[in-house]
């Protein structure tokens, strides 16, 4: 004989989950939250820790969702799950920042993805303000490194927490753009919102 | 690092959540079956970071979802509902659909309710059964018979198939 299986109405455990989640998320059960986060950039995958921002991720340059989180369960921990409503204030400021109402950030960060030298370079660049731009060589030398500019150039391209941290700041010292873990034509989009304009080989300020 | 290689929590959730949401159903009913849904997957979500990357996750996460389900039937034992469960659906059909069947093996001694619900709601082989209620695979199968034996005699019109 045969007993088929409770049918599940469409939607029911999909919504139960999504509960569960949040509750998780509330009670500090997850160690790791994440949200998808729309943006004129593309798509964003923004990951919190009880810390701070730990990851923003350019969706497609990243492999995709899966692959964000999977290299973030092997760095931190597996213990992740969706929770859009905690990762609110992050798609707030990026959403005023977009709008051009937003200068600086003001979510908490967790530099945890990064370590060493690597994460001296960005807490540096994370104080590059609005609108300003710096160079690699000037990174170095803030990182108490002034040879290792090609060094900073690699810190700077494993960033974890782009657009916040802001490496699209740091240009070339010959004047060029440098390179962008998310692409050259973000970074110039980013820098065009910043009334930064042109890499005309000098520092560019706004006003 | 052991657990390094363990899925993100959220896509182990999402690949087993119809799973243990239809073995909750079976065991214990649509209206309990939400609490123990959510009290199952918290509780894997505190294990979670301890767990070996090669457990079976499938099996785990049901093993719990059978805890879960035994404390709602241990609660009930205590404080008997004034009514039958079958009363609180009235949008059931109250004649042979599948729900009417779980109501029976609802009805079934423990060992058999919880072989009956692991092996067809849950889709649990024998082994994973007797791994999850700590007994030995032949105890499994011998319940499951049991059980089953006693069901078709309730429900004379399910065809018994070898």
């Amino acid at each position: 004989m045969s007993l088929p299986p409770p049918d599940l109405l469409p939607g029911e455990a999909a919504a139960l989950a999504a509960r569960t989640t949040a509750r998780a998320a509330d009670e500090g059960i997850a160690q790791i939250v994440y949200a998808r986060v729309d943006s004129p950039v593309g798509r964003l995958v923004a990951v919190a820790t009880p810390r701070g921002l730990a990851r923003i991720a350019y969706e497609l340059e990243n492999g995709g969702l899966d692959s964000i989180l999977d290299d973030v369960a092997l760095k931190l921990s597996p213990a992740i799950v969706e929770a859009p409503a905690r990762l609110d204030p992050v798609r707030r400021e990026l959403e005023e920042y977009f709008e051009g109402r937003r200068e600086d950030f003001d979510v908490a960060l967790d530099w945890s993805l990064t370590t060493g030298f690597r994460r001296r370079v960005l807490q540096q660049c994370a104080r590059i303000p609005f609108g300003a731009t710096s160079t690699y060589k000037e990174m170095a030398i803030a990182a108490g490194s002034p040879r290792a500019f090609r060094a900073a150039g690699g810190a700077l391209g494993s960033n974890p927490i782009p657009i916040i941290v802001p490496c699209h700041r740091v240009l070339a010292t010959g004047g060029g753009l440098g390179g962008y873990t998310g692409g050259l034509e973000r970074k110039r989009q980013l820098l065009s919102i910043e009334d930064v304009t042109s890499t005309g080989g000098r520092r560019l300020r706004r006003s | 690092m052991p657990a390094a290689r363990l899925p993100p929590f959220q896509r182990f959730l999402d690949t087993h959540r119809d799973d243990v949401l239809r073995f909750l159903i079976a065991s214990i009913g649509r209206h309990d079956a939400d609490d123990a849904f959510q009290e199952t997957f918290l509780a894997a979500l505190r294990a979670y970071p301890r767990l070996t990357p090669d457990s079976n996750l499938r099996g785990w996460v049901l093993t719990i979802a059978h805890r879960k389900a035994l404390d709602v039937h241990r609660a009930r034992r205590r404080n008997p509902l004034p009514v039958p469960d079958i009363q609180e659906r009235p949008a059931q059909p109250a004649g042979d659909g599948p729900a009417d069947h779980w109501e029976r093996v609802r009805a079934l001694p423990p060992r058999q309710r919880e072989v009956l619900t692991l092996r067809y709601a849950a889709d649990l082989t024998h082994a994973e059964i007797a791994r999850a209620l700590g007994c030995s695979e032949e105890a499994a199968r011998r319940a499951a018979a049991d059980g089953l034996k006693t069901l078709r005699k309730e429900l004379r019109d399910v065809p018994a198939t070898p």
